[in-house]
């Protein structure tokens, strides 16, 4: 093999690299079509109430789990965020006890209580570890609407996930060394809490600002009134 | 965010197990330049607006009603507005109202009153919330009379 030649394979091997590099970003980034967000725009809320999100999953700590992770994502997109625990507190003296009574409640009385302009209702769908023969997996899914609670319209809703999946690698050792993994990593999963770290990722992926079709950043962000990113 | 966590991590274990040839380490090097690409392109990491070291998980504990016990809560959240104050990093929304209900949990109502007021200095847009709550905090003031406990 002469040099110049290797030289051109390791250049086309380049590009070829760097057209997996773009394509892996792409796939990671890129959304269809742009989200309409007239209505959000028109609305300009300020402050968001996040209501308890309602849970389809089988683990209870779903809905705390998510409802924490609901601020720190918010406030960083620029919105005062009412302070959960004691929203928690006041539906409990007003006798709500379930997320689902308090999705009920009209955006009238919402905004009566609790001030807020528009309010946030989120949907676990998937909260927890679960055992698989060869590995386990902890996942969290998550989708939340956002309603104006001075007219009542929808500004804006959409979902996200994270899973341990995404980070899992090869483990050595067959397919006992592979049991013993998912084994440990279940119990490891569930010991430590996985799934409140991954609402953490999954609640930051749906929440943030700015993303594409995401919530648009609020007053307090240096962000806000910038058009949504497309790209 | 999610890309600048997730990618260096896979990558790191990708990389030595293709660098065998020169032709494959530079594929590697050039899909390590694709990724940081694609890294510039998705990572915008702006300075955080507020200090958040564990609230997340604080308010966590409080919602299942699990974790320490109030004094030591109120340590931990005092000990994270000492940190912010020195390194002048402003406090998220909702953690002095989450700290004046720790104080009041343990029956201190002043503290309460207090870091509730400093909320709606802080954070105006708190205002009509924090009215309701400090009105039917004073309605639940011993010797104060009950009004409008909604």
């Amino acid at each position: 093999m002469n040099h110049t030649n290797h030289t051109n394979r390791k250049t086309r091997a380049l590009t070829a690299g760097l057209l997996l590099g773009a394509l892996a970003f792409l796939g990671g980034c890129a959304t269809p079509a742009p989200y309409d967000y007239t209505a959000f725009q028109k609305a300009k809320p300020a402050t968001l109430l996040v209501l308890p999100p309602l849970n389809e999953s089988p683990e209870v700590k779903a809905t705390p789990g998510v409802w924490a992770h609901s601020t720190r994502p918010l406030a960083e997109a620029g919105y005062y965020v009412l302070p959960v625990a004691l929203v928690d507190e006041t539906f409990k003296q007003n006798g709500i006890q379930t997320a689902a009574q308090a999705h009920e409640i009209s955006p009238n009385k919402l905004r009566d209580v609790f001030g807020a302009d528009a309010a946030v209702y989120i949907k676990v769908t998937r909260y927890g570890t679960s055992f698989k023969i060869v590995d386990s997996e902890t996942r969290v899914d998550v989708e939340a609407r956002i309603v104006d609670l001075r007219s009542g319209d929808l500004l804006w809703s959409g979902r996200a996930f994270a899973t341990s999946a995404e980070q899992n690698q090869q483990t050595p050792g067959g397919l006992v060394g592979l049991l013993v993994a998912a084994a440990v990593k279940q119990i490891i999963g569930t010991a430590t809490d996985a799934s409140f770290k991954f609402a953490g990722v999954a609640q930051a992926r749906l929440l943030s600002a700015p993303r594409i079709n995401g919530v648009l950043p609020g007053p307090r962000s240096p962000l806000y009134g910038q058009p949504p990113p497309t790209r | 965010m999610s890309c600048s966590l997730r990618w260096p991590r896979t990558f790191s274990v990708v990389a030595p197990r293709v660098g065998v040839s020169g032709l494959v380490s530079g594929l590697a090097s050039a899909l390590t330049l694709g990724l940081s690409l694609g890294l510039t392109g998705c990572a915008q990491a702006p300075k955080p607006l507020y200090s958040w070291e564990n609230f997340p998980k604080q308010q966590y504990e409080t919602l299942l009603g699990e974790g320490a016990d109030t004094g030591a809560q109120i340590q931990l959240l005092e000990a994270h507005a000492e940190k912010a104050r020195a390194a002048r990093e402003a406090l998220p929304p909702g953690f002095r109202m989450h700290l004046g209900m720790l104080h009041l949990s343990t029956g201190n109502a002043s503290a309460a009153r207090q870091l509730w007021l400093a909320e709606k200095l802080a954070f105006p847009e708190s205002s009509p919330y924090v009215d309701t709550l400090l009105k039917r905090l004073e309605g639940n003031m011993p010797g104060a009379t009950k009004e409008n406990p909604a």
